[in-house]
């Protein structure tokens, strides 16, 4: 009964959507007046009944009905209850599912909550984002239909991929998707200020808050992704240009640049015809990922099980949206009014740059990822491995710090070049001195690295520069959030460098008894022993390591063997310092009774995910500090509010 | 005016062209793995030595003598191997000559190996440092190739031999003869 009343629901949410959509539509013809007030709860409503559909599937999947297709193919009933819920987004079928949901709901809570936009496009937004959904819920129930029922009920479910029974991943793919997905929104509000022709400064304070939200969730989607191939993969990289990690990195890298661009038009009503560009281009990111993903066109760890009729399905679907949203774009930019002018040295100089930048390294990316598919396309294969990837994005990435640095310290339209090289000196100078002394003290290091630790410093004083002379308990929440955010950024920089300076790896196949040494660690193996789990055994190393001779502890890496599906996965010991980690993982044995172990010593690895929270941390607080001021309904104009505290800049915009 | 309307259109364009890429690849077969470069290329100069005593080892001039062979890269400490062996006694029922290149092995865990899970292999090479292996463009234990009677590779198969298998490996052989 669960599954027919979740299929029957996902039905329901879809004619909503069309209703939706055509509704929508017919307000916006003249005369259609009347039909305004009805969209928002329309809209509300399919949202409720798509995440009941996904409460069905959740319900199903607790209760490991093996009725289900999906149930028996990707649960088992030994399985812990968290994988069990879990589970039900960790197969393809569900987790489009959860992927309809979030358009969904982000759709109603636009419905909900949205009460600066005007009208119309209010109500184009909608009808856009019901478009989307249309097209979803179709791919859906016709080529992928979480409820499908089995003739005949197996007596056991062949199990959850093992390398996803992992507590941090149960929560990893919905947090990544309400800002992959959640994304959709400046998507539908871009095509929906296109047709209603209401692009302006109203337009990109409205739009701020909700990109904000979905780029908070993707921050933390891919830093909490970054860290679970960490630990989990036992290769001891915290990120590998996977195709599946990349298509998380590009809407994240549009959508930095939106974020950035849409300041820019609500504070200066510049860039218009790029901030709807842009718009447009984070969501097709999310949606050309999937596609990329789910017709298995490109090898990937997070492949899901491949079938090229539901590639050719969501192919149809970017047609449709992604042609069609930029065909709008060419026919209408046009009539948009350009925005009031500035000088090459201003705030606005520099988010164009960093702009160009974020879309270079995107462009970078995007091609890197797909550069596979062209040659395969042209009769050669060739595989692009990291060493493109780093090579290309680095510098830029670097440069892009040195900017996003100055940025902040830059005033509106005009500034005068000796000001800007007085406020940069003390971080210029900082930077210097650590360049110097890494030239001494360590000059083995790659010129990558070298550059990232030296600039490192000089962009965290320089980030909290904007906070230098002001009362701190009346500096407002958003500029807090922007000085936390990029001061995150120069701390995972700063981890990104010394991790690839300074890590000192060790491979060796070690006797019981046989002491390791890497780094200041001296690490004696003891054996092995077999432990059992709730689904799995495994043969766990006990490693025990001091540091400079000081008091010794205990490591256990794992190689786990699961019994349903039949799958090995290696669980690292992670020692945490509060200068690094000691990781170790452990391989197969060989014939003479040796094991094979890699242990590595990572400096300051752990400043990259801690970064990563620093960023997320930093867009909460702007966000919070946009709704707060809006909610007070204060009338402060954009520019005021950003120079306040700034006499000197206050007077140059009057 | 005129050239800024032109750029406004470069997204688009820019997008079909993606879209013509990604047909192209849905279009394109569905097979991931990594082939040997040396696919229908004579197979590389190598001698090695019998992996077990009394039995004869395996060189590159074994395979020219106008029989095609099929050429199983296994090894005693392989687990998957074991999954394999009812496949291999199959081919070998069928008639085809078979035989071995045992890697990184030692004679008396490979005489144990055999006396458990069946011993099809008409010689055996020991690949003790693994070269022969690389040459031949094999990645992992287990793989088979055909070679055909004058020693050119015509067929690989990556991991183990499954039951549905066996004819693509008998129809690789029949078609090198």
């Amino acid at each position: 009964m669960i599954a027919e009343t979740g299929l029957a629901l996902l039905w329901l949410a879809a004619a909503l959507s069309l209703l939706q959509l055509i509704l929508g539509w017919a307000a916006l013809r003249p005369g259609g007046e009347a039909l305004l007030r009805i969209v928002r709860p329309v809209a509300v409503a399919q949202g409720l009944l798509v995440a009941f559909a996904f409460l069905a599937l959740i319900w199903l999947f607790l209760q490991t009905d093996l009725s289900v297709k999906l149930v028996a193919s990707n649960s088992h009933s030994a399985k812990p209850w968290l994988y069990k819920f879990a589970g039900a987004w960790g197969n393809h079928e569900g987790s489009m599912l959860l992927w309809v949901t979030v358009l969904a709901v982000a759709g109603a809570a636009v419905a909900l909550f949205e009460r600066r936009l005007r009208q119309d496009t209010l109500i184009a937004t909608l009808a856009a984002q019901a478009a989307i959904g249309l097209g979803f819920y179709a791919f859906l129930i016709f080529a992928s239909n979480p409820f499908e029922r089995l003739p005949m009920v197996p007596i056991e479910g062949n199990g959850l991929n093992p390398l996803l029974q992992d507590p941090g991943l149960a929560f990893h793919p919905p947090t990544l998707y309400f800002g992959y997905v959640g994304i959709s929104i400046a998507f539908s509000f871009a095509v929906g200020a296109l047709i209603t022709r209401d692009v302006g400064p109203a337009f990109a304070r409205a739009m701020r808050p909700w990109i904000l939200a979905a780029w908070i969730f993707l921050t933390i989607g891919i830093t909490a992704g970054s860290y679970w191939a960490y630990y989990e993969l036992g290769w001891g990289g915290w990120w590998f240009w996977d195709p599946v990690e990349n298509a998380s990195l590009m809407p994240w890298l549009a959508a930095t640049a939106l974020l950035h661009s849409v300041t820019v038009l609500a504070t200066r009503a510049g860039l218009r015809a790029w901030t709807i560009m842009l718009a447009v281009v984070a969501f097709s990111m999310s949606m050309i990922g999937t596609f990329l993903v789910r017709s298995g066109i490109l090898t990937s760890v997070h492949a899901f099980a491949v079938d090229p009729k539901r590639g050719t399905f969501i192919l149809a679907l970017l047609t449709l949206y992604i042609g069609g949203a930029l065909l709008l774009f060419g026919l209408r930019v046009r009539h948009v009014k350009e925005g009031s002018t500035f000088e090459p040295v201003s705030r606005e100089a520099s988010l164009v740059i960093n702009n160009l930048l974020l879309s270079v390294i995107l462009a970078l990316v995007f091609v890197g990822t797909l550069y596979p598919l062209v040659t395969q396309a042209f009769g050669f294969e060739i595989s692009v491995g990291p060493p493109y990837f780093n090579l290309v994005t680095g510098p830029l990435a670097l440069v892009l710090v040195l900017v996003m640095a100055l940025g902040p310290i830059l005033k509106w339209r005009r500034d005068r070049l000796h000001a800007v090289a007085n406020r940069f000196a003390v971080p210029a100078v900082a930077s210097a001195l650590t360049l110097v002394a890494l030239l001494v003290f360590a000059p083995h290091i790659g010129i990558l690295p070298l550059f990232g630790l030296a600039i490192a410093p000089s962009v965290a004083l320089a980030s909290l520069a904007p906070l230098w002379g002001r009362n701190l308990r009346r500096t407002p929440l958003f500029t807090w959030g922007m000085v936390i955010a990029h001061f995150g950024i120069a701390v995972s920089l700063a981890g990104m460098a010394a991790d690839s300076a300074f890590t000192q790896e060790k491979l060796v196949a070690a006797r019981p008894g046989q002491v390791i040494e890497v780094s200041n660690f001296s690490v004696r193996f003891n054996g092995v022993e077999p432990v059992v789990g709730p689904n799995w055994t495994a043969v766990r190393a006990e490693l025990q390591a001091t540091r400079n001779g000081g008091s010794p502890f205990l490591l256990h890496p794992e190689a786990r063997l699961f019994s349903s599906p039949v799958q090995d996965t290696s669980e690292a010991a992670i020692q945490t310092f509060w200068n690094g980690q000691l990781y170790a993982a452990i391989g197969q044995p060989d014939t003479a009774g040796r094991w094979q172990f890699r242990l590595w010593w990572k400096p300051f690895v752990t400043l990259i995910w801690f970064g990563g929270i620093l960023i997320a941390f930093g867009g909460l607080l702007s966000l919070i500090g946009r709704l707060r001021r809006e909610h007070r309904g204060k009338p402060v104009s954009e520019t005021e509010a950003e120079t306040a505290g700034n006499p000197e800049a206050k007077a140059a915009t009057a | 005016m005129k050239r800024v309307r032109l750029v406004l259109w470069v997204p688009l364009i820019a997008f079909l062209v993606c879209l013509a890429v990604f047909a192209a690849g849905l279009g394109a077969p569905q097979d991931k793995t990594t082939k040997s470069a040396l696919i229908d290329q004579p197979l590389p100069q190598f001698t090695l030595q019998p992996a077990m005593a009394g039995r004869p080892g395996l060189s590159t001039a074994d395979f020219r003598r106008g029989q095609p062979m099929v050429v199983n890269i296994f090894a005693s400490w392989c687990i998957p191997c074991r999954a394999e062996a009812p496949q291999l006694e199959q081919l070998a029922r069928r008639g085809v000559p078979l035989v071995g290149i045992a890697i990184r092995d030692r004679p008396q865990d490979l005489a144990q190996f055999l006396a458990t899970y069946g011993d099809p292999f008409r010689a055996i090479g020991a690949d003790v440092d693994r070269r022969v292996q690389l040459d031949i463009g094999s990645a992992g234990v287990p793989e088979t190739f055909v070679i055909d009677g004058r020693g050119v590779v015509r067929h690989q198969h990556i991991g183990v031999i499954t039951d549905s298998d066996v004819p693509a490996i008998v129809a690789a052989w029949e078609a090198a003869r």
